[in-house]
Parts: C-alpha cells; sequence; structure tokens
C-alpha cells in the first residue's frame, strides 16, 4: 500500500488528513460522487419507467440522431483523455502542459455543451417539448441535469485554468486538480450509460 | 513525486483511450447490424459496463489509490443499481399483473 502511505505523507503536509491517514478532501468528494450514484440512478430510472408508455409523438426512434451523439460521446470521453494528461502535468510541475491540457479539456466540454444545446433545439422545432409526452420529459430532466453538471464542471476547468494562468497553481496545488477530474470523469462515466441507455437502446 | 508513480503513465492512459473509443465503434455498429438486434441489449450493457469500469479504474485511479475510496463509490453505486432494478422490477411486474400479459 505504497500509495497509502505516501498520500498520507501528502495529506499530513497540507494539513488535511483524515485519521484514516487520507485527503479529508478526496474522500468527502468520493462521499460527493457516491450520492450522485443514486441521484442519477433515480432519473435513469424513472427514463426507463416511462421508456415507450408516450401516448403521442415524436418518440424516440424517430428523432434520436445516434451519429450526432456518437460523436458527442467521443468528444466527450477525449475530454477525459485530456483531463488525465492536465493533471499528471500539474503532478509532474509542467504547467505549460498542465494549462493545455486544462483548457483543451474546458473546450471539449464547451463543444460538448454546444452539442446539446443544437440538439435540445432540434428536438423542440421537431415538436419534442418538456412536456409534449413522457418520452420529452424524462428524457429533458435526464440529459439535462447532466448538461448542468457539464456546465458545473466546464466553469470550474476555467476556474483552475485562470488559476494557472496567474500562477497560483502548481505541484502544491495538485489535488485541486484531481479533485476536478474525478468530478469530470464521474460526468463522464454517467454519459456512457446515458448513451447506451437512452441513444443506443431504444 | 513517487506519489506519481503509483497512478497510470501517460502510456496506459493513451491506450485507455483507443480502447474506449473503439468500444463506442463497436457499439455504434452492432446498433446498426440487423444480426444483432435480438442480442442487442446485454451486448450493449456488457460494452458500456466495460467503458464505465475502464474510466473509473483507470482515470479516476480507483485501480491504484486506498480501497476506502472504492468503497465509498462502489457502495452507492451498488445501491443506486438496485434502485433502478428494483422500480423496473415493480413497474413492469405489475404491468404485467394488471393486464395479464
Amino acid at each position: 500500500m505504497r500509495y497509502d502511505t505516501q498520500e498520507h505523507a501528502a495529506a499530513v503536509a497540507h494539513g488535511h488528513a483524515t485519521t484514516m491517514g487520507l485527503d479529508s478532501r478526496k474522500m468527502a468528494f468520493w462521499a460527493f460522487i457516491g450520492s450522485e450514484c443514486l441521484l442519477f440512478g433515480s432519473l435513469i430510472s424513472t427514463y426507463l419507467i416511462y421508456k415507450g408508455r408516450s401516448l403521442t409523438g415524436p418518440y424516440p426512434h424517430e428523432i434520436l440522431n445516434i451519429p450526432f451523439t456518437s460523436f458527442s460521446t467521443f468528444d466527450l470521453l477525449m475530454s477525459s483523455l485530456a483531463m488525465v494528461l492536465a493533471l499528471a502535468a500539474v503532478q509532474r510541475g509542467d504547467m505549460k502542459q498542465g494549462k493545455l491540457w486544462l483548457l483543451v479539456t474546458a473546450l471539449l466540454g464547451m463543444v460538448f455543451l454546444g452539442g446539446q444545446v443544437w440538439e435540445f433545439s432540434h428536438f423542440y422545432h421537431e415538436g419534442l417539448g418538456l412536456t409534449t409526452n413522457l418520452f420529452g420529459s424524462t428524457f429533458y430532466v435526464l440529459t439535462g441535469t447532466h448538461g448542468a453538471h457539464v456546465t458545473v464542471g466546464v466553469i470550474w476547468l476555467l476556474t483552475l485554468w485562470v488559476q494557472a494562468l496567474r500562477g497560483k497553481l502548481g505541484p502544491a496545488n495538485a489535488m485541486t486538480v484531481e479533485i476536478t477530474g474525478l468530478y469530470w470523469h464521474f460526468v463522464d462515466v454517467v454519459w456512457i450509460i446515458i448513451f447506451t441507455v437512452v441513444y443506443l437502446i431504444q | 513525486m513517487a506519489e506519481h508513480q503509483a497512478h497510470a503513465t501517460t502510456g496506459t492512459y493513451l491506450r485507455i483511450a483507443a480502447i474506449l473509443v473503439m468500444i463506442t465503434l463497436l457499439e455504434v455498429g452492432v446498433f446498426y447490424v440487423p444480426a444483432f438486434q435480438s442480442v442487442l441489449v446485454p451486448v450493449l450493457l456488457v460494452l458500456s459496463a466495460i467503458k464505465f469500469a475502464l474510466v473509473v479504474m483507470f482515470y479516476m485511479h480507483l485501480k491504484f489509490d486506498n480501497k476506502f475510496f472504492s468503497l465509498l463509490f462502489g457502495g452507492p453505486l451498488l445501491l443506486g443499481f438496485l434502485v433502478v432494478v428494483s422500480l423496473l422490477f415493480l413497474f413492469y411486474g405489475g404491468v404485467r399483473l394488471r393486464t395479464g400479459m
């Protein structure tokens, strides 16, 4: 358990150690991510329960655009790669690379959000509103909640990027970047499930 | 610095990204191939679970981190999964009882 000992030493050095020797911020954030599992679990349940029970259209198979959403999925997966590269760069003190990959992650997040805005507006013009049918209600609430999480993530990443530009982010703050990464990757894994459950299993 | 060695290397991150992209392509391919329609749901769920596990283990570092973090994440994840399965069973079971189908 070499990592435990080293993490304990780092946590003690920064005054964030728990009695278990783990960083309290990281522990709290994992607990938060656990609670998010229940939030998205309930939203996915709601979508699945009402799946195929809409009395009027548009229905999923008439409106969902798989090639476009596949690109969005690819975009979000690449943003996760950019995020781990940003963390690795900050940890080794290469702030030039760290700033670059943080910005790339935020930009890829913005591309995803742009795609979601286009998708929502396209669906709306096709006649699918929030209250049109059960599909519309559950689809917009589930993917909209995920989109809100992505928005928070992009703002968080841009804040870190600005801090890095001002020279206030370095290897000593690597845990801050790691926690941001945990949030971003969680948003990614939620999308992995949504892509399968909502878009591919129609 | 030694703490960083406990994490995966850049090469591993790139390989994981390549696998994730390939699985996504496979998912989309399976979706469009009529021969897979009968096994579409289980195949897609397994592929999705592999992608989920790869991101959590390597990008979120749970494979290398303290096992307590795995417990903090795995416990609620399991509970969330059980909530989904229970609700689906309750609602779809209810439909079958009412309609006799």
